[in-house]
């Protein structure tokens, strides 16, 4: 039924060259180029294959080129460490060992991928193929096992097995909520309706989340896959990926990938001869952040502007053009060919209580190795942070985490021994969310950290109900006023109120959340809000008002590098002299800071 | 339906299912906070304020929003919640421009209400606020968007009733405004100022803009009154302060149109203030009209028409009725011309526009009314509209059609051009002007071929079948797709939709009616229905759109001249006498049915009608061939004219007499779902002018024939004796009931929504097969266009009303011929460009309107507007009458089109 396109041989010897879009904008795509013209050039096409991949993981240390059968990991590739490695491809195929990883600089290499301690505590599940086929590819995907999980279920299971077998799993929906996959299925089988729809929700717009974007871009079929299992299961027989128009090379990865499954008979009419029919398209989202919640997305899909809708109905009930429509998150639907191949003990034996399997996180922020990390449910913030992130990048120790977007809530340092699952987060305030892990170090402000988010939500707010147009305006006007000097007694206390009423009483989760960075920074850091108000003090010397500059004397060597480079005129000294910044003129743009050769100017 | 028991507040309440908790709480009169709710439009759950405390749900679920629900149980008021609103209310005014001092919504603002109802003097939260400039640029509705709350009822009521769609939201974020597209002015954004976004605004952002400033809301007076433009009889609610009409607007659920009405509706009503309204007789003295005394005029007229009935007859004697007078005056007038005069010959403008519903489907079914009732369009799945310019000639209907679609009715809209509804269409089927039987007999063919045909219903419920199968089996269903220019798939789609759902229906109008086979088309529409078994029970029927206000009431109350009250018919010698004895009137009455509109206007010219007496109509620009009627009103001896103002047809009158508009009277109308309801005068009428039932009345005394009515009251209850259908009416049971449907015939009967439900009123439906004729007047080589008239949005037939209505009248105040973009370019003409437009009848120098749509109207179609004296589309109009009604083909003229170089 389905077998693989035998007419190109495998490749004995494989350099896989990432082409996620870090990478990619890194300029891996000529690295690879590179490869391509020198192996052609030797005429070894038939033995040595560029396999262009999906992300990796570790995109601090991009561009990621991994050769070879052991995985040889080649960090930073620029086009002349690319030449060197060819030659050992070409040749003796032994690693080149100024090139590899290291930890730090005089530290001792390491060869293998899977053996950098990024890796260490890692479970790919979701991200199985990524890094690994060439998403381009469907013979690719067909080796890597793609396809084999929808094969046997049309052959061998009942859309209620498939079903019974995912809520089994314990896998809740990865896209924010947590809800239950299963149950959510059921639901969408029971719902009574001629047509129903089956929908990928690939809006991904968490600022410094992209786990859906890696996945759609390293691996599309196993989300189509996802989609064709669950449609199967749901009896739905259209569906929609709604992903949106900023990700243009997962776009153009699952348009391919849709036309190659369907010309081989993956989707569309009568799949595998099994009678069941699924067809899926396209919907280009048009960078709306709200239209990640399901009913703004439905309102979308179906070419109106995306606002959500109150809640009974549920979509899945009636959802587009009113027809039942189960729509899922891109992660959930790459979970599904796993879980259904391994069954669901496999998938439950993973993980915490109510918290099974892995989860895709985004690490960003101030730690060594940010990227993409896919861990069992149940590791410990800390863990994350410090074994996978490798810890602080700077000298300064880590001092907050942002878990789950602008919707999540800000873990301090006290709390990193707090279990990442549902149940502990949300004991804690926080949310495991779509899974952006943002950590800061001592020189973020917490207040102007919350602010951030604030604005990013109100920014993206639908406008529709109240508290979610014009509290949260309100509410990014006070934090704004305190970030910039002007916070006033009582301010506190009206963000609290002001918090929990959008909290409770706003009609989606973009609202009800959209307080949560503030709620939780000013119930861990409330004593930075605090100095900001009474004070008029910026601890981390980020808020650009509450700050100045001053040179310290024992360092300044008098160079006037400063004073060159002050475009207000605000430095003045007698020549060989010290300098001194005057704070009325300084516009606190920072430029003597960085200028300074001898680290002498510094925030105050 | 079932019913719902809830505990709201510790109180037992029960609601219909189906009925959201907001609801049930409002029937209930428990009183729950509110902004962005209207009982028009689908739920939203925006403004937060309705929010309620449900036990076993999360959180606090917004009222507006939540199904009620057996068992339970909701709390409206607890501190939590009333914390929560009052920060709700304070936020919104953190962002309103709090100018209540002069705010014309002062006193009817929700938001004052609120802000009063939670004690917000400061509110505690202040911050940015929009800066929008106000616009005012249009004659009716003001924007002003610092006062705006973004609670989208007004992009809501445009969408979801309205179905026109000018307003959506704008921007992200604290700046999301509800906006026109591009922000551009309502003018320029397809709005048809239906004000229907003013009706729902519940703060000052959209106001009437004519109201600015003349009345604060506690100042008016409001009257319930029935609106005197189309046949729809929408309630409305006129607000008066010192006898003037301030504001027009809708109660809630309350009437047909259940709080929405249209532009014609709303704005329409300050030419009862024109100042040019005519004030007292006019009498024709040397050639000029000059002011008389009542006393005066009425003497005249009488013995003018005395000495002429007395010399040559009565049926010498004409009259003609007014579609926008009452009941009772309709009545009032022909029990003058035939109790005192003496004649049949009694005609107003349905002739030329639904005598062919009356007779094709009196023939039909025995009865030619609209079979069911507006409210049911919500029960049908399919309804098939034919030659309707719903949204812009029946703006109401329109609303109901368009929320329908919403929940899934499947509309085929069956037209020559690309009206508003076929937005909200599934199907458009574009024929040719004209060519309604031909597409009819094609959709019964496929009926039949698909086995859909209810041969129980024709079995049980007609007669007559055998004759039509057999024309049909006989019909070349490929031809009939040819004749009438729509592709046979489309043919094939409507006809099965239609056939094969539970509950269709069918509306139509002009486009049916207007042709010299018009009684022939309407048996058409009649036979598919009956084919179908479509007629009889909810979401069904035939449903002619009347076009007047009371058009209804006036052929019922028989202003036509072949029947008496109640289509009695008047050969009958008995039934005659009855009537005079009753009227106590001497006259010897024809067995004869009397002459029609246009035979009134050949009888005129060849000098066989000598006079003629004319009730509120404007026979110049409604009746087609404007020529030969100048010739009939230059050829009468005497002519009289009771109208508003003076018009083009007044400039023949002899005597012209100041009348009551409809707002300065009481009466009933009765609407085209055959809905008798009351007419309240809202404001006194001007000078001596008087309701025409008066001048009726005194005239008719003044001629020997004694009429006393103390109130319109007592002619209703005269009226009621001796119209069977009307036998149950009288003002005591209208007040109590509200509107009653005829057949209502006596005083214990609630009136009858659906005709037709288990036999056909004369017994047994009867099929005609009826095949497509040619109009006698289809282009030629010479004149290749078809001319098809018909009505615009924001005008009313001779535009006497409208045209004297600021705001307006600015909106569309002249005549054009539109032309679709193809044949435009092929006469190189472009939009404004003028041409000369030319048929067998006269000619006339128009601009173009060059459509926006590329497919409309059909090619080789041009159509115009009727309602313009400075582009009388009548001049061009007339030729054949339907041989059984008379009346005329207005939908297709051949016509030529040259372009006139400037």
């Amino acid at each position: 039924m389905i077998a693989p396109d035998t007419s190109t041989p495998r490749a004995a010897y494989e350099v896989r060259v990432c082409a996620g879009s870090a990478c990619v904008a890194n300029g891996s795509l000529q690295i690879a180029q590179r490869f391509e013209e020198a192996i052609a050039r030797n005429g070894l096409a038939g033995s040595v294959r560029v396999i262009k991949t999906g992300c990796h993981g570790l995109c601090a240390r991009g561009p990621v080129v991994v050769v070879g059968p052991d995985g040889v990991f080649y960090p930073a590739v620029d086009l002349d460490a690319a030449d060197r490695i060819i030659v050992s491809v070409l040749g003796d195929r032994e690693p080149v060992e100024p090139l590899l990883f290291r930890e730090s600089p005089g530290a001792d290499s390491i060869a293998r991928y899977a053996d950098v301690p990024f890796n260490a505590r890692q479970q790919r599940i979701v991200l199985r193929n990524c890094g690994v086929i060439d998403p381009e590819s469907l013979d690719s995907a067909f080796a890597a096992g793609d396809y084999v999980a929808l094969s046997t279920a049309l052959a061998t299971m009942t859309p209620e097995q498939v079903i019974e077998m995912v809520r089994d799993s314990g896998l809740r929906g990865r896209g924010g909520a947590g809800f239950s996959t299963g149950m959510k299925w059921q639901l969408a089988r029971a719902a009574e309706g001629d047509l129903k729809y089956l929908c990928c929700n690939a809006d991904e717009g968490d600022p410094g989340a992209f786990m859906d974007r890696a996945v759609l871009e390293g691996d599309p079929h196993a989300v189509l896959e996802g989609m064709a299992l669950a449609a199967y299961a749901i009896g739905a027989s259209e569906g929609y990926v709604y992903v949106r128009a900023e990700y243009p090379l997962a776009v153009k990865r699952l348009r391919k990938a849709i036309a190659d499954a369907e010309a081989r008979g993956l989707l569309g009419k009568d799949i595998m001869g099994s009678g069941f029919s699924y067809s899926v398209s396209i919907r280009e989202g048009a960078g709306a952040f709200v239209c990640g919640e399901e009913t703004a997305l439905i309102a979308s899909v179906e070419g109106r502007r995306g606002m959500p809708r109150p809640r009974p109905p549920f979509p899945t009930t009636s959802g587009l053009w009113n027809r039942p429509t189960c729509i899922n998150n891109v992660e959930t639907l790459a979970n599904i060919p796993w879980i259904v191949a391994n069954g669901a003990e496999a998938y439950a034996a993973i993980g915490t209580g109510n918290s099974k399997g892995t989860k895709v996180f985004a690490l960003t922020g101030h730690v060594h190795y940010t990227g993409l990390v896919e861990v069992p449910m149940g590791l410990t913030v800390r863990e994350m942070v410090h074994e996978i992130g490798g810890g602080s990048s700077s000298e300064r120790p880590i001092k907050a985490v942002q878990i789950g977007g602008p919707s999540g809530g800000c873990l301090p340092a006290s709390l990193f021994d707090t279990h990442i699952d549902y149940d502990a987060l949300a004991s804690v305030g926080a949310v495991v969310g779509s899974g952006g892990l943002v950590a800061v170090d001592k020189s973020t402000c917490m207040v102007e950290f919350a602010r951030y988010f604030l604005a990013f939500t109100q920014d993206e707010s639908c406008g529709k109900c109240v508290p979610c147009r014009i509290g949260t305006k309100r509410m990014l006007e006070i934090v704004t006023r305190i970030t910039e000097g002007h916070g006033q007694p009582g301010d506190i206390e009206t963000l609290e109120r002001l918090g929990n009423l959008v909290r409770s009483t706003s009609l989606c989760a973009l609202g009800g959340t959209a307080a949560n960075p503030v709620l939780t920074t000013l119930k861990y850091f409330r004593e930075e809000y605090e100095e900001h108000i009474s004070e008029k003090k910026c601890r981390a010397h980020a808020c650009g008002a509450l700050s100045t500059y001053a040179v310290i004397p024992e360092k300044c060597k008098g160079c006037g590098v400063c004073k060159k480079n002050c475009p207000v005129n605000a430095i003045s000294s007698v020549i060989k002299e010290q300098y001194t910044i005057d704070p009325d003129t300084c516009v606190k743009c920072g430029i003597c800071e960085a200028k300074c050769p001898f680290d002498a100017i510094i925030r105050v | 339906m079932k019913t719902i028991s809830l505990t709201v507040d510790g109180r037992a309440i029960s609601a219909p299912e189906g009925q959201t908790v907001l609801e049930a709480c409002i029937a209930a009169d428990i009183h729950v906070p509110r902004l962005c709710f209207d009982s028009r439009l689908e739920p939203y759950g925006g403004c937060r304020l309705c929010v309620v405390e449900i036990e076993g749900m999360r959180g606090y679920p917004t009222s507006c929003t939540v199904l009620a629900a057996d068992g339970m149980v909701v709390t409206t008021q607890s501190p939590d919640l009333h914390s929560m609103r009052t920060t709700v209310v304070e936020l919104l005014l953190s962002d309103h421009n709090i100018s209540c001092l002069s705010c014309d919504s002062s006193g009817r603002c929700d938001l004052q209400d609120l802000a009063y109802e939670f004690g917000i003097e400061t509110p505690r939260y202040a911050g940015e606020t929009h800066k929008v400039d106000l616009e005012d640029d249009n004659p009716l509705i003001a924007r002003d968007l610092t006062k705006c709350i973004a609670c989208g009822r007004c992009v809501r009521i445009c969408e979801e009733v309205q179905g026109a769609s000018v307003y959506g939201y704008h921007g992200r974020g604290f700046n999301v405004l509800p906006n026109t597209p591009f922000g551009g002015s309502l003018t320029e954004s397809g709005c048809e100022f239906c004000g229907q976004c003013v009706s729902t605004c519940p703060v000052g952002a959209l106001t009437d803009r004519r109201a600015h400033f003349r009345a604060r809301a506690w100042e008016t007076q409001k009257v319930e009154s029935i609106c005197g433009y189309c046949g729809v009889g929408c309630t409305v609610s006129y607000e008066v302060k010192d006898g003037r009409i301030v504001r027009a607007s809708a109660p809630l659920g309350r009437g047909v149109n259940g709080g929405n009405l249209c532009a014609k509706g709303r704005f329409g009503w300050s030419f009862t203030h024109h100042p040019d309204r005519l004030t007292t007789p006019l009498i024709r003295k040397n050639g000029v009209l000059v002011e008389a005394s009542w006393d005066e005029a009425i003497s005249l007229v009488a013995e003018k028409l005395g000495a002429i009935v007395a010399q040559s007859g009565p049926q010498s004697v004409g009259g003609l009725s007014s579609a926008k007078c009452t009941n009772e005056e309709n009545y009032l007038f022909q029990k003058f011309l035939r109790g005192a005069i003496g004649t049949h010959n009694i005609d107003h403008c349905a002739r030329l526009c639904h005598s062919s519903t009356v007779s094709g489907l009196a023939a039909s079914f025995g009865s030619g009314a609209m079979t069911n009732s507006i409210s049911d369009l919500a029960q049908a799945q399919v309804a098939l509209v034919i030659g309707s310019n719903t949204t812009e000639a029946h703006p109401i209907i329109g609303n109901e059609l368009t929320k329908a679609a919403r929940r899934g009715l499947k509309i085929f809209v069956i037209d020559p051009r690309e009206i508003r509804l076929v937005r909200q269409a599934s199907g458009w089927l574009q024929l040719k002007p004209g060519t309604n039987v031909a597409l009819i007999n094609a959709m019964m063919r496929v009926i039949l071929d698909e086995g859909l045909a209810n041969r129980e219903f024709i079995e049980a419920r007609t007669e007559g079948f055998e004759a039509l199968e057999t024309m049909l089996l006989a019909l070349d269903l490929d031809d009939a797709a040819e004749t009438c220019g729509v592709p046979l798939d489309a043919i094939r789609t409507a006809a099965i939709a239609y056939a094969s759902a539970e509950r269709a229906t069918i509306l139509y109008s002009m486009g049916v009616t207007q042709h010299s086979s018009g009684t022939e088309q309407v048996r058409a529409v009649a036979n598919l229905a009956m084919l179908t078994g479509q007629i009889g029970h909810p979401g069904t029927g035939v449903n002619p759109l009347r076009g007047q206000n009371n058009v209804q009431g006036a052929c019922d109350l028989a202003c036509l001249p072949n029947c008496l009250p109640g289509y009695q018919p008047l050969t009958n010698r008995g039934t005659l006498d009855r009537f005079c004895d009753y009227w106590e009137s001497d006259v010897e009455l024809p067995e004869t049915s009397g002459l029609t509109v246009v035979e009134m206007m050949d009888a005129a010219v060849s000098g066989e009608l000598k006079a003629l007496y004319i009730m509120g109509e404007n026979p110049v620009l409604s009746d087609p061939d404007q020529t030969h009627v100048l010739e009939a009103l230059e050829s009468l001896e005497f002519l009289v004219v009771q109208d508003i103002f003076l018009t083009e047809t007044t400039a023949y009158a002899d005597v012209v007499l100041p009348a009551a508009t409809f707002l300065e009277k009481n009466g009933t109308f009765t609407n085209t779902e055959r809905r008798i309801q009351l007419v309240n005068k809202v404001v006194d009428a001007p000078g001596q002018a008087l309701p025409d039932g008066e001048i009726i009345v005194a005239l008719s005394s003044a001629m020997g024939l004694a009429m006393d009515y103390d109130s319109p009251s007592e002619i209703m209850d005269e009226m009621s004796a001796v119209t069977p259908q009307y036998g149950g009416i009288s003002y005591r049971r209208l007040r109590e009931i509200g509107g009653i449907q005829w057949p209502c015939p006596d005083d214990d009967h609630l009136g009858t929504p659906i005709l037709h439900t288990k036999t056909f009123t004369r017994g047994r439906g009867e099929f005609a097969p009826v095949t497509y004729r040619p109009a006698p007047d289809s282009p030629t080589e010479q004149r290749p266009f078809v001319l098809t008239t018909g009505r615009h949005l924001w005008n009313f037939h001779t535009n006497t009303m409208t045209g004297a209505s600021g705001g307006l009248r600015e909106l569309n105040p002249s005549g054009y011929v539109e032309l679709n973009p193809r044949d435009a370019k092929e006469l190189g003409v472009c939009d404004g460009d003028m041409v000369r437009i030319t048929s067998s009848h006269g000619s006339l120098d128009v601009p173009v309107h060059v459509c926006t749509s590329q497919h409309s109207p059909r090619a080789g179609v041009a159509f115009m507007p009727f309602h313009f004296a400075d582009a009388p589309a009548n001049r061009l109009t007339g030729g054949e009458l339907d041989p059984i009604c008379k009346i005329p083909d207005l939908k297709v003229t051949a016509l030529s089109i040259t372009r006139i170089e400037a």
